[in-house]
């Protein structure tokens, strides 16, 4: 049976969807909020590199390298701020953050 | 064309495996060392698919900076984290709900899509004499021609992480002792020195 491109985006589909899932489920905790993220960035690194390969058209892959890009600028920034958010108030739980809501 | 086969089970299976254990693992660091496990996975599928210098630049970006980081971040928080993980079994059914709704759309996009007529094929994929160039190769030939703007702007973008990141975390306290370069080196000898005179058999003080 040959691996087609239905089977990649299948793959892809299913972390796309558990990166969704991680984000629900945990709610309280942003370190693996964040990495959901990561995860569904990466399903969408797995499209474009499929549909690349599939359609002999580079550009696809191209865009995959910006998405990685993308993804640890999000990643450094987000940890940044993770980190002074826990220097300022010692929790990193979601619900406390409400500061700005007025 | 088996072994292919074989090897994209594999690597597909554990990529899921390694996705659940992200989003349910208990610890955090676990969720860190299977998020590398993930990244590993789609490397391989990315190697089995020809895209060989995207599953290198997965291996060296993901797990060689971001998971790294990661590591680091969820190591030097001192946080409690089973306190973190209430709210795990109130939060299940809505986000199984979201979750296969979603995929089932997703199964319902790949089911039945098709490939526009027309669409230009064979980018940048052979050279001039006609020879297959290898993926990097072909990579960057289109990367510094056709995207070569959105190049630069990716570079600014991790520019701008850099400082914004720096700027964020980089702190001055107050209650420490630094060293100040100027102050030492505007210090002249009158103010440093003092000469006395010592009588004879008495000592200084």
């Amino acid at each position: 049976m040959a691996i087609g491109l239905a089977h990649y985006l299948t793959v892809a589909a299913i972390l796309f969807t558990l990166g969704i899932f991680g984000i629900f489920l945990n709610r309280k905790n942003v370190i693996i909020m964040l990495m959901s993220i990561e995860l569904m960035l990466l399903a969408v690194s797995i499209n474009l590199v499929a549909f690349s390969v599939f359609l002999d058209n580079l550009v696809g892959q191209a865009f995959a390298m910006f998405v990685l890009t993308v993804a640890a600028a999000e990643a450094a920034i987000g940890l940044a701020i993770l980190v002074v958010y826990f220097r300022n108030r010692g929790t990193i739980a979601v619900e406390d953050i409400n500061m700005m809501k007025g | 064309m088996i072994v292919q086969a074989i090897m994209f089970y594999i690597f597909a299976g554990l990529a899921v495996a390694s996705g659940v254990l992200v989003v349910s693992s208990r610890n955090p660091v676990h969720s860190v060392l299977f998020l590398i496990g993930a990244f590993f996975n789609a490397a391989g599928l990315f190697v089995l698919i020809g895209a060989e210098f995207l599953a290198m630049i997965l291996v060296v970006v993901y797990v060689g900076a971001v998971a790294v980081l990661f590591l680091f971040v969820v190591m030097m928080l001192d946080i409690d984290f089973a306190e973190l993980r209430g709210g795990f079994v109130r939060y299940l059914p809505i986000g199984a709900l979201v979750g296969f709704i979603l995929l089932g759309e997703l199964v319902l996009v790949i089911g039945s899509w098709a490939i526009a007529p027309g669409m230009p094929m064979r980018v940048a994929v052979a050279a001039a004499g006609g020879v297959p160039l290898s993926n990097t190769r072909a990579l960057g030939d289109i990367l510094y021609t056709r995207y070569l703007f959105a190049f630069q702007a990716a570079g600014l973008i991790l520019l701008v992480a850099m400082i914004g990141a720096i700027v964020l975390t980089l702190r001055h306290r107050a209650d420490v002792r630094r060293q100040s370069i100027p102050a030492q080196l505007a210090r002249t000898r009158a103010q440093t020195v003092e000469v006395v005179k010592v009588p004879v058999g008495s000592g200084s003080r």
